[in-house]
């Protein structure tokens, strides 16, 4: 849809001036220049708009094994193909196929299903809390489950991570509890932020996953900091970072990419292209006739475009990124191309700006249902066993909230003391603050 | 006349602009076909076309940049930073080059720019949806500083904004879009039609910036407040019965400050409100210079309530908040002062 500059720069019809001195001026000339010249201003355009046929006819495709796996070493101009072209493995029929078959064994697959199903259903039984009130405010992977998860197993637990809100499914694979991520949620008693954070904002030390950041795009220069300290330190650990393809407009995500290929940085970049940043489209992001993959060559750092669905891709993606970074050959821009399939987050309602039915037409499918049909036809998997495998994962889902409803709600007890609010501000509480952590004793006495 | 909640009122300000003057364009995340997270641009892209209506990448330094562009070339740029927390990256922008183009170039350019941008909390927003940085930016010469508390000034300074030559940082406090908000968070929420700043002309009118306003008047002391702090100051006044004067200061840079020391020389005591941390806050520019001109005529020391010196934590809101409680206070404590 072309929008005609007559239409869209309704200047001629506008009544009076309504500024003064010099602008006066640059504005009737610019109503004049309106008049006579077609403004080429170029709007991104959106397939398509609530009542309209979903069309990802814009998303560019490679079939199932048809793209090269080059050494982990290879030069990063070889990598200028790999960053437009989609590795995928799983082909329509379910089969593992071509070189970025990660040759997984079938058990390891079947933890990859527990782990994106965990992750899920979590986030459904959460999103249910919020409508009803018990916590204030959440976000959902859903339909990008796949992105976290088989990153998440295809790292070390050494290597650091650096999360974006939408990563629920690293922190559930490296080992943080329900009942712990719930705590948070819930800002109660064994909240690990101790009531600081909006929900969803984990962290964990422990688990080397790095606190998340309700700003965005400033943990990826952030990570390949620490990926340069380790460098500098001689070790082997990677770190790892994700981000959304919207908020690649950031300054902060060029500023990473080229400290990243200034010093070869041990780094895996993953851009999270799930087509969504609340309700503008990717392409305002710079999404049109370009890979968000390719600015990683164009700076100097190999890319790689992967269909973020397809768990075997993001897994086989993740290791050869992390093998490269490791052997010392730099970082890697993944780009995962997948869907935002719910909504940003409790207080946004995408049937304002997308068709309802659009994750029913994305044409990579649901990552959680992949994996699942490739596991049953090699034979490795059965619906019985999914049924089951559900009922005990959403019985451990309701017996972890119910433990972590013990340790208090924002509104039940017990409480956090609230003079923790004082506390982590420095290391040591200034004067002033103590004062006030007084002066609010005061007020509430 | 017809009511207004305050985003009405600022969606109404930006119509009338788009529809007076075809230099005007808005920019922003979200502001076009969604209409904005707050719904203070809605249908404006709609009626007025995707070239004056832009949406724009997530890149406030990129959003604010190309809106001193955009000025500099003869448009009028209403810049939308969706939350007052997420300015930071557009900093440089603001403070080293919008504020100081007209200066550096001798006047030969200048960036009327308007930069809209939600702030405070008690909206359960947490660190990142709720911080008042109004002060750094009054800090910063060359920009101009305004929050409105009400719909009526809402819409009137917006357009006085827009219509200045000098760049204007325009704080909407968006717990009190919907309604008047007192600090209680128990109450049930109410709406603005009760109230007489809720009505609202349809039409173009401004209010100037550079002017304070008398809330209520007073003899015991005089509140000095802005945004929210405004409605939760004159409850807890009329709660405790006290008979202060209340002045909602609406524009930080230009400050009004007649009005101001006019008032605190007849009462001889002032207070000072505002939800932003204490520290360096604007609260400290306000009790300098009241101090400065009222110091023969000031019978207590100046009182200043603010938000506590951490950052904005989501579990403890209330208990952050400056809300009645802390007001009423610092006020008894005051009027007590001999």
């Amino acid at each position: 849809m072309q929008h005609g500059p007559n239409e869209e720069y309704p200047i001629h019809r506008s009544a009076g001036t309504g500024c003064r001195s010099t602008h006066a001026i640059r504005a009737l000339r610019l109503k004049l220049r309106a008049m006579t010249a077609q403004s080429r201003l170029h709007v991104p355009d959106v397939p398509a708009r609530p009542g309209e046929t979903p069309d990802f006819s814009y998303v560019r495709l490679s079939p199932a094994g048809a793209v090269a796996r080059p050494p982990i070493d290879v030069g990063v101009r070889e990598t200028s193909e790999l960053a437009e072209t989609l590795v995928r493995v799983i082909d329509p029929e379910h089969r593992a196929v071509g070189p970025w078959n990660p040759q997984l064994s079938p058990q390891v697959l079947r933890g990859g299903l527990r782990q994106m199903l965990l992750t899920r259903l979590f986030d459904d039984r959460m999103q249910r809390t919020q409508r009803q009130g018990r916590i204030t405010f959440y976000v959902r992977s859903y339909g990008e489950e796949a992105v976290s998860v088989a990153a998440a197993m295809a790292l070390s637990d050494q290597d650091m991570v650096f999360p974006s809100y939408r990563n629920q499914g690293i922190f559930l694979y490296r080992g943080v509890s329900l009942t712990e991520l719930m705590c948070q949620l819930l800002s109660n008693s064994r909240d690990m932020c101790k009531g600081r954070q909006l929900p969803v904002m984990y962290h964990s030390a422990r688990h080397n996953i790095f606190s998340i950041s309700g700003n965005l795009a400033t943990q990826f220069p952030q990570a390949v900091g620490w990926a340069m300290a380790a460098a500098i330190k001689g070790e082997d650990a990677v770190a790892a970072a994700w981000i959304g393809e919207g908020s690649t407009a950031e300054a902060d995500f060029h500023q990473a990419l080229v400290f990243a290929k200034v010093y070869r940085a041990p780094a895996v970049l993953n851009i999270v292209n799930n087509q969504w940043a609340i309700s503008t489209f990717q392409g305002f992001a710079g999404g049109e006739q370009r890979s968000f993959a390719a600015r990683g060559p164009g700076i100097g750092i190999a890319g790689l475009r992967i269909d973020g669905n397809d768990f075997l891709a993001v897994h086989a993606a993740t290791s050869w990124a992390a093998a490269r970074a490791r052997a010392g050959h730099g970082a890697t821009l993944i780009e995962h191309v997948t869907y935002r399939a719910g909504a940003h987050s409790t207080s946004d309602d995408p049937t304002r700006y997308r068709p309802r039915e659009d994750f029913d037409f994305w044409p990579l499918g649901d990552p959680v249902e992949r994996l699942k049909q490739h596991l049953m036809v090699l034979g490795e998997w059965t619906e019985e066993q999914h049924a089951a495998l559900t009922a005990e994962i959403e019985a451990q889902i309701a017996a972890s909230w119910k433990e972590a409803l013990t340790h208090g709600t924002m509104s039940d007890a017990p409480k956090l003391d609230r003079g923790l609010m004082f506390e982590d501000v420095f290391k040591v509480m200034p004067q002033h603050l103590r004062r006030q952590r007084e002066q609010l004793d005061a007020e509430l006495s | 006349m017809p009511k207004m909640n305050m985003v009405q009122a600022l969606n109404s300000a930006l119509d009338v602009c788009l529809a007076r003057d075809p230099s005007v364009v808005v920019l922003g995340e979200d502001v076009g076909y969604f209409g904005g997270v707050f719904r203070v641009t809605d249908s404006l892209q709609k009626n007025y076309g995707t070239h004056r209506v832009i949406d724009t990448p997530i890149a406030e330094g990129g959003i604010v940049g190309a809106a001193i562009g955009m000025a500099v070339n003869g448009l009028r740029p209403v810049a939308e930073i969706q939350f007052a927390d997420y300015i930071y990256p557009a900093f440089d922008q603001i403070v080293s080059q919008l504020a100081r183009l007209r200066y550096r170039s001798a006047a030969e350019f200048t960036a009327p720019v308007t930069i809209r941008t939600p702030c405070g909390g008690g909206i359960r927003g947490g660190q990142t949806h709720s911080q008042s940085p109004e002060a750094m930016f009054a800090h910063v010469s060359g920009i101009k500083v305004v929050m409105p508390s009400n719909p009526y000034d809402a819409k009137g300074l917006l357009i006085a904004a827009i219509e200045d030559d000098d760049p204007v940082v325009f704080f909407e406090p968006k717990r009190i879009y919907n309604g008047p908000f007192d600090g209680d968070p128990h109450k049930p929420a109410i709406g603005w039609a009760d109230h007489p700043q809720g009505e609202v002309p349809v039409g173009h009118y401004t209010v100037p910036i550079g002017k304070a306003t008398l809330v209520r008047a007073g003899t015991a002391a005089t509140i000095i407040t802005y945004g929210t702090m405004v409605h939760v100051c004159e409850a807890a006044a009329r709660e405790m019965g006290v008979d202060a004067e209340i002045i909602d200061v609406r524009s930080m840079v230009p400050l009004d400050l007649d009005t101001l020391v006019a008032s605190v020389s007849r009462t001889g005591r002032c207070l000072i409100a505002h939800e932003a941390t204490r520290f360096g806050g604007f609260g400290a520019e306000l009790s300098a210079s009241i101090q400065e001109a009222c110091f023969w005529d000031l019978q207590a020391p100046i009182a200043r309530v603010a938000g506590w010196d951490t950052p904005y934590p989501h579990a403890f809101e209330w208990e952050y908040f400056p809300g009645k409680k802390r007001v009423q206070m610092a006020l008894r404590a005051l009027l007590d002062a001999t």
